[in-house]
């Protein structure tokens, strides 16, 4: 979770910076509708981690006397059809949600901004090829392009994160070559060159640095999409096979009951929207941040 | 006395920040009486504009008068609400802003924003609004008024523009007009023009003036009195001519013997020079526009520089010299001639031959808050080309960045700081000893202190001059303001439309200028006034 540190330390900078030193001066200056988006993806987080924590039902192995059992103070979600406790499956899915989540950003981030920043920095020819290449890119709907992905592919968990990472390839290199542009433009970046720097190490020290923060934004933000992609995935059939309990696998099962047993597709619904918002909401403060 | 028609009374001003009110003025006292022009003067941050933005109501949103009055014909309009200003704005008091770039919007032709101030103020006919518009435009010496009226902002120049805010300034004849820095933008000959102009028009409807400058040259030459502040504190008040001869307060005395256009100084004494450092050999730069076409921003300078000496390159914008400094650092690549370094031919360079080459020379930017990373703290910043080509261990690279610092006179608090926690001046003392941190023969100095208060600018300048003394550089100067030539260079090159049209000794070209444009240049340079005075 190392890209989450460091988001962290850019949210938190300006918090710190603050001179107010009462009590009641710091609580106003916090805003609670990111330390509450900052809560929901910590606790997801925690999830992950550490499910057995949260629960004591096996996600996997139903009761069968016990299923499709409304809300009650044991099973706080229900059941579902097998008799398996809907609240475990999601603490349990988590990890595949994230993971899913956190792979496909990572795929996007680095071969979006290594593409981005190649073409901003070299320019002429690569940056014509790199940035048509992008274009075709983002001509092709993104569904279309993950589903082609994970049948080229196979299914799986890590299949169909990496097919969500490279639709998002495209807007990363878009970002971070304008951003690129922007910096090498700069006096500081020309005063480097003219220090004597190579291109590799002005790129390292100057450019890359000084580009990046809008691109972490980016990130944060396509963390939230990239769930709810892979929840699409798994919805679809085209994610992590049953009995896997992956968040929109759950919606996609729930679905069949939805006149008996409402609480199955709305559970996981509202968690993956709730988890996407916060998301969204902290890459609002990175992207200010700045 | 008759009663002043603007009067200021120990106005206070504080902005806020954070849960702080930090005073920006205190107690602030002048009068303006009608017909008068009255200048502000002071460094940046001497609160010069905030008092100005408070006379006329357009404090930004953290900015309020703690106390004091502003009155107007003797009426206190500080507390008066935006709304009820919005009746003065213009009509009573108007206001020339600083940026004449920024000042315009570029979306509307000229004749829409000139005849917006008479819209606002009652006028509905838009024959008579569209004559009265070409009148104004005309009145401010625009040639063709009525294709100007449909022209764009971006299709005028930077004299053109600040020539239509003083007619959206003058179109209903105030009383009083704040002009905010009105030339600091434009070059000198562009700014004497500019100034002549709000002169006159003062003289025809016998409206006052609050001029806003740093430069006490151009106070010198168009105010009758002088307001001089320094940390929201007013030093002195007096008499243009008074204060000129015999400033009173230590502040004054040092910003009169800092302004290098009021120094009276004799010129340089020769520098022992050695062989060329540079030869410029018949330089030409062209830059393609389009398939078929070429502009010619550098057409056949020639010049040579002798080590240890300082050379200058003086013009207005647009003469090339920007183009003429890139090429000799070896950032760009001259359509034809010749430039040598030290008998080194930078075209012939590649490479890492050419990067090599940088240790000779180095470039000192014009803007010190865009030529330093902001990421980087003034240590690294320093130590950064030692870490590119010294085969220096990290102690020995400290002691040097060290030493260093200490010699521009950066103290040692400031080594961790990141450039945006570093005054001006600071900062361009951080790039001074960038340039010099790996012993280069040559420094190109790009406006390297146009963009500084005179105080530092003087001593930056000091500072260039004891180094230069002391480590035996070469200079090539560039600049706008033959001011700050004359005290720091040997010889100089006049730049016009990218031809030379004048080269010599400093001496030579001041006293006996060949061509009209450099007297022209030399006629430009504010204070004359006082130097007459003197």
């Amino acid at each position: 979770m190392t890209s989450f540190a460091s988001i962290d330390a850019f949210t938190t900078t300006p918090a710190t910076v603050s001179r107010t030193n009462n009590l009641f001066g710091r609580l106003r200056g916090v805003n609670p509708g990111l330390v509450l988006a900052w809560l929901v993806i910590a606790l997801v987080i925690a999830w992950a981690i550490a499910p057995q924590l949260f629960t004591s039902f096996n996600p996997v192995q139903g009761v069968p006397s016990e299923k499709l059992k409304a809300p009650t103070l044991i099973h706080i979600l229900g059941t579902d059809a097998l008799g398996r406790d809907l609240f475990a499956r999601l603490v349990y899915g988590a990890a595949h949600s994230l993971t899913g989540a956190f792979v496909a950003v990572v795929v996007g981030l680095v071969a979006g901004t290594a593409l981005g920043v190649i073409a901003g920095s070299t320019g002429g020819l690569v940056e014509e090829a790199a940035m048509r290449l992008v274009d075709v890119l983002l001509s092709i709907p993104g569904l279309l392009l993950m589903l082609s992905i994970i049948i080229l592919l196979g299914f799986g968990t890590v299949n169909a994160a990496i097919a969500v990472g490279i639709t998002s390839v495209a807007s990363f290199a878009r970002l971070s070559r304008s951003e690129v542009v922007r910096v090498r433009r700069s006096d500081y970046v020309e005063a480097a060159f003219g220090s004597g720097g190579t291109f590799l190490s002005v790129l390292w020290r100057h450019v890359l640095p000084n580009s990046l923060t809008s691109v972490l934004a980016l990130a944060a933000l396509q963390f939230g999409s990239a769930i709810l992609a892979i929840s699409t995935l798994g919805f679809l059939g085209y994610g992590a096979p049953p009995p896997t309990p992956e968040w929109g696998l759950l919606i996609a099962e729930g679905r069949n009951y939805i006149s008996t047993a409402w609480w199955l597709t709305t559970a996981p619904g509202i968690v993956v929207v709730v988890v996407v918002l916060a998301a969204n909401r902290i890459s609002q403060s990175v992207g200010k941040g700045r | 006395m008759t009663t002043p028609l603007l009067s200021v009374e120990n106005l206070s001003v504080a902005y806020k920040e954070g849960d702080h009110h930090t005073r920006v003025t205190h107690e602030v006292s002048f009068d303006i009486a009608p017909g008068e022009v009255v200048a502000l003067v002071g460094e940046s941050g001497s609160g010069k504009t905030t008092t100005a933005q408070a006379v006329i109501g357009l404090l930004p949103e953290n900015g309020r008068i703690e106390q004091g009055a502003i009155r107007l014909n003797g009426e206190d309009i500080s507390k008066w609400s935006s709304k009820r200003l919005d009746a003065i704005r213009g009509s009573q008091i108007s206001l020339i802003p600083q940026d004449p770039t920024s000042s315009l919007n570029p979306v509307k032709t000229i004749g829409a924003q000139v005849g917006e101030i008479l819209r606002i103020h009652g006028d509905r006919d838009g024959k008579v609004i569209a004559a009265r518009v070409a009148e104004l435009l005309a009145r401010v010496g625009l040639s063709d008024p009525e294709l100007r009226a449909r022209q764009y902002p971006h299709e005028l120049s930077g004299g053109m523009k600040q020539r239509v805010l003083i007619a959206i300034a003058i179109a209903l004849k105030p009383q009083l007009i704040i002009a905010d820095e009105p030339t600091s933008a434009l070059d000198v000959t562009v700014q004497r023009r500019i100034l002549d102009l709000i002169d006159e028009l003062r003289r025809e409807n016998n409206t006052a003036v609050l001029l806003v400058t740093h430069d006490l040259g151009v106070a010198a030459d168009r105010a009758d009195r002088i307001v001089v502040l320094q940390g929201g504190h007013i030093q002195e008040t007096g008499e243009a001519k008074a204060l000129l001869i015999a400033p009173q307060s230590p502040y004054a005395q040092r910003l009169l013997a800092d302004a290098p256009s009021l120094s009276t100084t004799a010129f340089r004494e020769p520098r022992p020079g050695g062989g060329d450092a540079i030869v410029v050999d018949g330089l030409v730069h062209e830059y393609g526009l389009g398939r078929k076409k070429s502009f010619r921003a550098v057409d056949g300078l020639s010049f040579s520089v002798k080590r240890g000496t300082t050379h200058a390159i003086v013009g207005e914008s647009g003469s090339g010299k920007t183009t003429t400094v890139r090429d000799v650092v070896g950032f760009g690549r001259p359509t034809s001639g010749q430039i040598r370094i030290d008998g080194t031919d930078i075209a012939s360079l590649k490479g890492d031959a050419l990067r090599q080459f940088r240790r000779k020379i180095q470039l000192v930017y014009q803007n010190p808050f865009s030529s330093l990373d902001p990421r980087q703290t003034v240590f690294s910043i320093v130590e950064e080309p030692l870490v590119n080509f010294s085969g220096l261990d990290a102690g020995a690279r400290a002691k040097k960045v060290n030493d260093l610092l200490e010699r521009v006179g950066l103290p040692e608090a400031l080594r961790k700081r990141r450039p945006r926690a570093l005054s001006g001046g600071q900062r361009q003392r951080v790039a001074i000893a960038r340039a010099l941190v790996l012993d280069p023969e040559v420094v190109v100095l790009d406006e390297a202190v146009s963009a500084l208060d005179v105080t530092v600018q003087a001593q930056i300048l000091k500072l260039l001059d004891d180094l230069q003394r002391e480590l035996g550089l070469t200079y090539l100067f560039v600049s706008h303001d033959l001011a700050v030539v004359r005290q720091i260079s040997d010889t100089v090159s006049v730049l016009q439309d990218g031809r030379q049209v004048e080269t010599g000794t400093v001496e030579e070209v001041f006293l006996r200028p060949q061509s009209a444009y450099t007297r022209e240049l030399i006629d430009a340079i504010p204070g004359k006034r006082s130097l007459a005075l003197a």
